[in-house]
């Protein structure tokens, strides 16, 4: 006799589910959840909040600590961490991980707390919305940053022309 | 531990005697059971009871002394009263404990004591509430030996190492107390909950079956061990001590060996 192939309650191949009778509608798993996602969110937020640590503590350190510290912040401060592409990057990845990370937190809060469905997918549409307008203005900012803003020909107060 | 803390001690002091034939003290407690019977009412009240009770009773005595002697329509299940059966999960000053296993010394005597159905499983009766989409999540992760050999004609070997493997997991009960401590059950009632995870990961962890995989993929839905928070809510409701979240985040790593 070959090995027989073993079948879950889940998989649809057996007629039902394992049931005894009468259970709650409430109580009812409707669907089969396939694929990964769930599990890659979990796996997304160990390491999106190792790597966080390390951006957001050098991100301190490099902007309040380091030389003068928080007396050298200004417009030419930023402006001069924007001219070099590692703090292009490292903004950047600071700004998607951190969105994202935040982001996949709330929406576990909505699921754990919202009690009806439509209640719950309004919240989560709310919250996709405000989380993409940041990130795509964020990521706008950093990549069109521009030093030296200049308005119909005359340059604004602040500007920082290297020239 | 900081569970532990969280009940004052009771002023009841047993002499080291007791239990060797000697007059046991008594105390008088005031029990206050959460009474919903929805054939009267539709809404759940508070009904206080006044008993006289022996240092050496448990909170399943006084419910006993109740429904004996006080007021008959009181309701609750109980089977075999001695932590076996995982009938009489309730809970008790706000903490699921089966109500066999608690004494009322150990609690705080100088304020009524609370006893509530178990939360987020619909109430039928006082105590009693619908264990049924407990026992649909228990099943639905097939908790019973699948192996795909030939049958053996003795028993299934196994070294002691492997057996301790899922030893922890093997004590479950059943009674419903993690689940029903399990915040995250009682928003929606969805999530498999950590009595349906302890039982897979008791097989899971079995180096005689063969089904692990299966039951690791039934737990990778959606409502499955990705939910859990890690509250630790349902270690500190096993009263067998199993270490259910550990049990769950070692299901949910044999998910991730399995996918990465």
């Amino acid at each position: 006799m070959s090995a027989t192939e073993i079948q879950s309650p889940r998989s649809g191949q057996i007629a039902g589910k394992p049931e005894s009778g009468k259970i709650a509608p409430k109580y009812r798993r409707n669907g089969n959840s396939r694929g990964n996602f769930e599990m890659l969110a979990w796996l997304f937020m160990r390491l999106s909040g190792v790597v966080l640590v390390v951006l957001i503590f050098g991100h301190l350190i490099v902007n309040l600590l380091v030389g003068e510290g928080i007396h050298a912040i200004d417009f030419g401060f930023v402006a001069g961490k924007w001219a070099d592409p590692f703090w292009q990057f490292w903004d950047l990845a600071m700004l998607w991980l951190a969105m994202l990370h935040g982001t996949n937190g709330v929406r576990t809060i909505i699921n754990d707390y919202a009690e009806k469905d439509s209640t719950r997918f309004w919240l989560k549409m709310v919250l996709y919305a405000a989380s993409a307008v940041i990130i795509i203005l964020g990521t706008l900012v950093i990549f069109t940053f521009n030093p030296c803003p200049v308005v119909d020909g005359v340059q604004l107060p602040g500007g920082f022309c290297p020239a | 531990m900081s569970a532990e803390l969280a009940e004052p001690a009771s002023k009841i002091e047993l002499p080291a005697g007791v239990g060797g034939g000697g007059e046991i003290p008594t105390f008088d407690i005031t029990l206050r059971v959460r009474r919903y019977d929805p054939e009267v009412s539709a809404e759940a009240r508070w009904d206080d009871y006044k008993l006289t009770m022996y240092g050496t009773d448990r909170v399943l005595d006084a419910l006993h002394k109740i429904k004996w002697e006080i007021d008959g329509s009181v309701s609750f299940r109980r089977s075999c009263a001695h932590g076996v059966c995982g009938s009489d999960a309730m809970r008790i000053n706000g903490r699921n404990r089966l109500a066999c296993k608690t004494l009322l010394k150990d609690l705080d005597t100088s304020k009524p004591i609370t006893v509530e159905p178990i939360k987020g499983l619909p109430v039928e009766k006082d105590l009693i509430v619908d264990m049924e989409p407990f026992f649909q999540s228990f099943r639905e992760v097939m908790p019973f030996l699948i192996n795909k050999g030939h049958e053996p004609t003795k028993e299934r070997l196994q070294s002691a190492e492997d057996r301790e493997r899922f030893d922890d997991t093997t004590k479950c009960i059943l009674c419903a107390a993690c689940t029903s401590s399990c915040p995250v059950f009682w928003t929606d009632g969805q999530y498999f909950g950590p009595a349906a995870i302890v039982n897979a990961h008791r097989f899971i962890f079995d180096s005689r079956d063969d089904a692990g995989d299966m039951r690791l993929e039934i737990l990778n839905d959606k409502e499955g061990v990705w939910r859990c928070r890690t509250t630790f809510n349902c270690s500190e409701a096993c009263p067998r001590g199993i270490q259910v979240t550990q049990a769950i985040a070692e299901v949910k790593q044999a998910i991730l060996a399995r996918k990465i």
